[in-house]
C-alpha cells in the first residue's frame, strides 16, 4: 500500500488530496477533496496521468513554425517520446488548422494536429 | 595581420571620436582601435550626459580649461551633426550656511573660469523655477549655460563624420602592448600588429595602462564607477533643469536631471573598484542613489524606472586631465584621466590633440572635405506632412518597429547603413532609440534582430546584443539539427 | 483637413478588438476599421500555443491560435475591414485616429467612436531595479515566447524564471519541452499568482522547483548571462542577507507583471486609474472621453480570454449604440469603490438609469479562504457571494442586477471581501 499527495487542478481552491493505492497500483481511497471532480481527477492522476502536449515544429518555407497539439491527452510518461516524434516531422505550407500531422502518435490513440494555418506566403 | 598607418587612436569613445573627426580634416591616414564592438562602449554610453558650464573644475586646471572651451563648442557642433543637445540650465542647491558659502565659492570659481550668467538665487526664486525641489533648500546657484546632450549619439556622429573623411574604425581590438621602435609605435592586439608614426591614447578607463606602456613613470588610475537610474518620460516633467547637490564633507552628492530625450536621470554613485570593466549595478549603489536623490526630490518614486546602468571613469591622483604630448615619447599624445567634465571637454580636447598630431606629422589641411551625412529627422519628431512624404519616398517608414519610441524600419535600416553603422541590438538602440522606451525592447527586439540579420547577412542566431559573445538566441528549433545532434 | 469618416475605429485585432468588432457589426454598424500593428490578427494569442482557452466560452479547451481563429473567421465572414501592419500613432479627444501602415503610409481618420483594445506590455527588468550586469539573455517571458513560438528559436539552454504568474509557468514548460534545462521558478510572494493547473503541469510535471518568497538579487555575466543570485525575502519583500543561492544559467525570464498599454489613451485625455493602470469606465465601457471605449487587457489585466471576449463584446455593442445616438439619460453616476480586500473594480462607475445587469470585476488583494464578496450600498449590504477561496491570481466577477441598481439609496457601492466562518 502506498500514499500519493495530489493537488487538484480543477479550481483555484487546489484541494490537497491524499490517494491510497494498493501495491498493484489500484486506487483504494481518495480523501481531502471537497467535490466529486477532485476525486475523479485524483483517480486519473494516480493511475494514468495524461496531458495534452502543445509545441511548435519548424516548417520549411515558412518563417513561422507550425504550432501543434495532441488532439487527445496522452500518457504523461510519454511526453518526451512524443516530442521526439515531432522532431522527425517535416511540414511546409500550406497547412490548415486541424490538419493531422501525425496519425495516432506512438499508438496513444491521439493524433497530432495543426493549431494554426500556415499560408504559402507566410513570412 | 600587420597594418601601417600615420595615426593610430586608441579608444573610440567621445574623446577618441572627437580627435578622429578633427584629424580627418588633415591629409594623413587615421585608424581608431577600440576594445569594444561599437563606438562609445565605455564611459561614453554611461554618464550623466551633462555639458557642464565649468564652475566645478579648479581654476587653472586642464579640466577647467577644456570644460569651458569644449562647452562653448557644443551648440554649433551638435547643430551641425544633428545631435540632440539642449541648454537646459542647472541649479546647485544649498541646504545650510556652509552650502551657501560653497555656492559663492563655486560662483567665483566659475567667473574666474569664464562661465557666464552665474547667479545666486534665493530659496523662493529657486522654488519658483523648480517647484518640485525640496522646500528645505536655503539657496541655489543658477547656471544658465549648463546643457544636456546625448553623449553616445555625439560619438556616433563624430565617428561617421570621421569615417566619410577617411578614418578607419576597427573594433574588438583591445590593445595588449605598445612599444616604440625605429621612430614608430608598434601596437599589438590579440590578432594584429599596428605600426604608426603618431599614437593618440584616448583609452578612457584604460588610458593609464596605455600610458604606462610608453613611459617609465607609472600613472596610477582609480577606476571610479557611477551607477544610475533612468526614469520613463512620464517622470520628466519633475524638473526642467539639471539639479546638482552641493559638494560637501558628505561627498559629491547625486544629480537629478532631465535627459535630452525627455527621460529623468538619477545618480551617479562614485565607487572605486578594481576592475575597469565591471559595469554591474549593485543593491548598495542603487539604494545609495535613492537616499541621496530624495534630498533633491522628496517625492522621489522609482515607479517609473525603466533601467539602471553604470559606467567607469578614470580618475588620476592629480585629479586633473592629462592632455597633450606624452613626456619623452615623440609622436605620442594622450587624453588620460578623462572623468567629468570629460564629455563637455571632448570637442576641445579633440581639436587640441588633432592639431598637435597634425603639426608633428606636418600634415597639411585637406582642401576638400566630404560632407557629413546628416541623419534624417526622426519619424517621432515629424509632423503629419513630413510623415506622409517620408513614406512616399521610402515605404519602410510605414512600419513602426519600436512602438514605445515610435521608430520605423526605415530609420533602423538607415542606422545600420551609416558610415560607422550599427551591427548589434544595442547599436541600433543607441542610434535610433528603438528599445529605450517603456517596454525596454520587449516588443521590438525580435524585430530589430530580424532586420540586423537581413542587413548584415547573418543568421538570427548570430545577432548579438552588444559585445562579441552576447548572443540573443541559442539555437533554432530545427528538426534536422536535432536529429544530427 | 479632410479625414475619411469611419463609424467605429478599433485599435488592436487581438481577442478584445475582434470581439468588439464582431459585436459592433452584429449590432448593425457597417463602417468599422480595425487597426492591427502585427502582420496578422490574433494579438497575443498567436504566440500562446498552449491550451486552456475557451473553456467557458466554447466549452472546449483550445490553444490560443485556435481560439483566435474562431473570431478571425467570424470577422472575415462579416467582412469587417482589418488593416494589419498598421500602427496607431495618436488618438485625439475628438476621435481623430492617426496611423501609419506600410500599405497606406500616414493616414488620419475621423471616428464617431473609438474602441481601445491595445492589450498590455510586460514589466521590464528596469522596473524591478534588479542589480547586476546588463548582458544578453534577459528576456521578458513574452519576448521569449515570441522567439520560441513565432520565430522558432530557443533563447537559451539553462533557464531561471523570475515570477510565477501564468506566463512564467507556461514558459517554464515551454522551454523544458523544447530541450532547455529549467533550473527554478522564483516568486517573491508567499503564493503563486498562477493557476494551480499550471503549477502542476508546468513545474511539478517537470520537477522544476518553485522558490516562494524569493527573488533575484543579482545578475552575472559579461556578454551573456552566466548566473543569477536568488535570495529569500522577508515580509516586506526585502532580501534577507545570508540566504543567497547561486544558479548557473544562461537565461533569465521575467514574468513580473503586465501593464496595460495606455500611451495612446493618455494622448486622448482618457482618465487612467492608478490602481488598474487602465481607463476609468462606466458600465458601457465608455471612458472619461465621450465616444472612446476600452476593453480587454488595456482596461484591466485579465486571466481568462473568455472574459476578455465577453467584456469586449459588450463594449462593441455599447459603441454601436453610441454611434446610433442612443444614450441613457444623464441622471448621475453610481461610484464603485474598492473596499477591504479588493483591488481595481471595473467598471468604476455605473450610470443611473442603466437598464441592464452589470458585472463588477476585480482582483482580491490577498488570498482569502472561507470568505464572501460583500457589496454595500452605503452601509446596507446589497449582495453577498461566498467562495471557498479568493486569490489575486483569479479575477472575480459579481453580477449586480438591474433592479438592484434601480433601488439604491446612496451614490456609492463598495466592494469588499470579508471573512465568514
Amino acid at each position: 500500500m502506498m500514499e500519493q499527495i495530489i493537488t487538484c487542478i480543477n479550481c483555484p481552491v487546489g484541494c490537497r488530496m491524499t490517494v491510497t493505492l494498493s501495491d498493484a497500483g489500484d486506487v483504494l481511497s481518495v480523501s481531502g477533496n471537497t467535490c466529486p471532480r477532485g476525486e475523479k481527477y485524483a483517480r486519473q492522476e494516480c493511475t494514468l496521468p495524461e496531458r495534452v502536449i502543445t509545441a511548435v515544429i519548424p516548417a520549411e518555407g515558412s518563417a513561422t513554425p507550425l504550432s501543434v497539439k495532441t488532439k487527445q491527452p496522452v500518457p504523461k510518461k510519454m511526453i518526451f517520446d512524443v516530442m521526439e516524434e515531432l522532431r522527425k516531422v517535416h511540414v511546409s505550407p500550406p497547412v490548415q488548422i486541424g490538419q493531422v500531422i501525425i496519425h495516432n502518435v506512438l499508438n496513444t490513440g491521439s493524433d497530432i494536429v495543426a493549431t494554426r494555418n500556415l499560408d504559402i506566403t507566410d513570412r | 595581420m600587420k597594418m601601417n598607418t600615420d595615426v593610430l587612436i586608441i579608444g573610440a569613445g567621445v574623446v577618441g571620436c572627437s580627435v578622429a573627426r578633427e584629424l580627418s580634416r588633415f591629409d594623413c591616414g587615421v585608424m581608431v582601435l577600440d576594445r569594444g564592438n561599437d563606438i562609445a562602449e565605455g564611459a561614453t554610453k554611461a554618464n550623466s550626459g551633462i555639458v557642464h558650464a565649468g564652475y566645478d573644475a579648479v581654476s587653472g586646471s586642464r579640466k577647467a580649461h577644456y570644460n569651458v572651451a569644449g562647452a562653448r563648442l557644443f551648440p554649433a557642433l551638435c547643430e551641425a551633426l544633428g545631435v540632440p543637445y539642449r541648454r537646459a540650465g542647472a541649479l546647485v542647491i544649498a541646504f545650510s550656511d556652509e552650502d551657501k558659502e560653497t555656492l559663492v565659492r563655486l560662483m567665483e570659481r566659475g567667473n574666474t573660469n569664464g562661465v557666464e550668467g552665474l547667479r545666486i538665487l534665493s530659496r523662493e526664486e529657486a522654488l519658483q523655477l523648480e517647484p518640485n525641489l525640496n522646500p528645505d533648500i536655503v539657496a541655489a546657484l543658477d547656471v544658465p549655460t549648463s546643457g544636456i546632450v546625448s553623449p553616445y549619439e555625439l560619438a556616433f556622429a563624430l565617428a561617421d563624420d570621421a569615417a566619410v573623411n577617411g578614418v578607419e574604425f576597427r573594433f574588438n581590438e583591445a590593445v595588449e602592448s605598445v612599444r616604440f621602435e625605429d621612430q614608430r609605435y608598434w601596437v599589438r592586439t590579440a590578432g594584429n600588429e599596428y605600426c604608426c608614426r603618431v599614437l593618440i591614447n584616448c583609452a578612457g578607463a584604460s588610458s593609464a595602462f596605455i600610458h604606462n606602456q610608453l613611459t617609465g613613470e607609472a600613472l596610477k588610475t582609480i577606476h571610479r564607477r557611477g551607477q544610475y537610474y533612468l526614469l520613463d518620460r512620464s517622470a520628466s516633467a519633475v524638473f526642467s533643469r539639471t539639479i546638482f547637490q552641493c559638494p560637501s564633507v558628505m561627498g559629491k552628492g547625486v544629480l537629478v536631471s532631465p535627459t535630452v530625450h525627455g527621460n529623468l536621470l538619477l545618480g551617479p554613485t562614485a565607487e572605486d573598484i578594481p576592475d575597469p570593466l565591471d559595469t554591474a549595478t549593485t543593491r548598495e549603489g542603487l539604494d545609495d542613489i535613492l537616499k541621496k536623490a530624495a534630498r533633491t526630490w522628496p517625492a522621489l518614486s522609482t515607479r517609473a524606472n525603466i533601467t539602471n546602468f553604470s559606467g567607469i571613469r578614470a580618475h588620476l591622483e592629480s585629479d586633473d586631465f592629462m592632455v597633450g604630448p606624452v613626456q619623452d615619447c615623440p609622436g605620442a599624445f594622450e587624453a588620460a584621466g578623462i572623468e567629468s567634465p570629460g564629455l563637455s571637454s571632448a570637442p576641445a580636447i579633440g581639436l587640441d590633440l588633432a592639431t598637435q598630431a597634425a603639426d608633428y606629422l606636418q600634415a597639411p589641411r585637406k582642401k576638400e572635405l566630404k560632407p557629413y551625412p546628416v541623419p534624417p529627422k526622426p519619424f517621432n519628431q515629424m509632423n503629419d506632412e513630413e510623415r506622409k512624404a517620408a513614406w512616399q519616398a521610402d515605404p519602410d517608414y510605414g512600419t513602426v518597429i519600436c512602438r514605445c519610441e515610435v521608430v520605423t524600419e526605415a530609420e533602423i535600416r538607415a542606422a545600420i547603413r551609416r558610415p560607422v553603422g550599427a551591427r548589434t541590438i544595442d547599436g541600433v538602440k543607441r542610434r535610433t532609440r528603438a528599445g529605450m522606451g517603456r517596454c525596454q525592447g520587449g516588443f521590438c527586439m525580435p524585430r530589430v534582430a530580424a532586420i540586423l540579420s537581413e542587413e548584415l547577412h547573418i543568421g538570427l542566431k548570430d545577432v548579438v546584443k552588444d559585445g562579441i559573445g552576447s548572443y540573443i538566441l541559442d539555437s533554432a528549433i530545427d528538426a534536422e539539427a536535432e536529429r544530427n545532434a | 483637413m479632410n479625414h475619411e469618416q469611419i463609424d467605429i475605429v478599433i485599435i488592436g485585432a487581438g481577442p478584445a478588438g475582434l470581439s468588439a468588432a464582431i459585436a459592433a457589426r452584429e449590432s448593425g454598424i457597417e463602417s468599422i476599421l480595425v487597426l492591427e500593428r502585427e502582420s496578422e490578427p490574433g494579438g497575443i494569442l498567436r504566440q500562446c500555443i498552449h491550451n486552456g482557452f475557451g473553456l467557458h466560452r466554447f466549452k472546449e479547451e483550445l490553444t490560443g491560435p485556435e481560439y483566435a481563429w474562431r473570431d478571425i473567421q467570424r470577422v472575415r465572414e462579416l467582412e469587417i475591414r482589418v488593416e494589419c501592419n498598421a500602427t496607431v500613432l495618436s488618438v485625439s479627444e475628438q476621435r481623430i485616429v492617426s496611423y501609419v501602415s506600410r500599405r497606406e503610409g500616414f493616414r488620419s481618420v475621423q471616428a464617431k467612436a473609438v474602441i481601445l483594445a491595445m492589450g498590455c506590455r510586460e514589466r521590464p527588468r528596469g522596473a524591478l531595479c534588479t542589480p547586476g550586469t546588463r548582458c544578453a539573455g534577459i528576456y521578458s517571458a513574452g519576448t521569449a515566447q515570441r522567439f520560441v513560438n513565432l520565430e522558432g528559436y530557443m533563447p537559451g539552454k539553462r533557464v531561471v524564471i523570475l515570477g510565477s504568474g501564468d506566463i512564467g509557468l507556461i514558459m517554464a514548460r515551454r522551454m523544458k519541452l523544447q530541450g532547455a534545462e529549467v533550473l527554478a521558478c522564483v516568486e517573491i510572494m508567499p503564493y503563486s499568482s498562477g493557476l494551480n493547473r499550471n503549477i502542476v503541469q508546468c513545474l511539478q510535471d517537470y520537477d522544476i522547483p518553485l522558490y516562494l518568497e524569493h527573488t533575484v538579487t543579482n545578475i552575472r555575466g559579461r556578454n551573456r548571462v552566466e548566473g543569477v543570485t536568488v535570495s529569500k525575502v522577508d515580509s516586506r519583500r526585502n532580501p534577507i542577507p545570508g540566504t543567497e543561492i547561486n544558479f548557473d544559467c544562461d537565461t533569465l525570464l521575467l514574468s513580473c507583471g503586465l501593464i496595460p498599454e495606455n500611451e495612446l489613451s493618455l494622448g486622448a485625455g482618457v482618465g487612467i486609474s492608478p490602481v488598474t493602470s487602465g481607463a476609468y469606465v462606466n458600465e458601457s465601457f465608455e471612458t472619461s472621453v465621450e465616444g472612446i471605449f476600452a476593453c480587454g487587457n488595456v482596461l484591466h489585466v485579465h486571466d481568462l480570454v473568455d472574459f476578455v471576449s465577453a467584456e469586449s463584446f459588450l463594449a462593441g455593442q455599447a459603441a454601436a449604440e453610441f454611434v446610433r445616438g442612443k444614450k441613457p439619460p444623464a441622471t448621475g453616476l453610481i461610484q464603485i469603490k474598492d473596499g477591504a480586500g479588493v483591488r481595481g473594480t471595473v467598471p468604476q462607475a455605473i450610470r443611473r438609469g442603466c437598464e441592464k445587469d452589470v458585472d463588477l470585476m476585480f482582483r482580491p488583494s490577498d488570498v482569502f479562504r472561507n470568505s464572501a464578496v460583500v457589496i454595500r450600498d452605503g452601509d446596507k449590504v446589497l449582495l453577498e457571494k461566498k467562495a471557498m477561496i479568493f486569490t489575486p491570481g483569479e479575477m472575480v466577477s459579481v453580477r449586480v442586477k438591474a433592479d438592484q441598481l434601480k433601488n439604491l439609496s446612496t451614490d456609492e457601492l463598495t466592494v469588499s471581501i470579508e471573512r465568514k466562518s
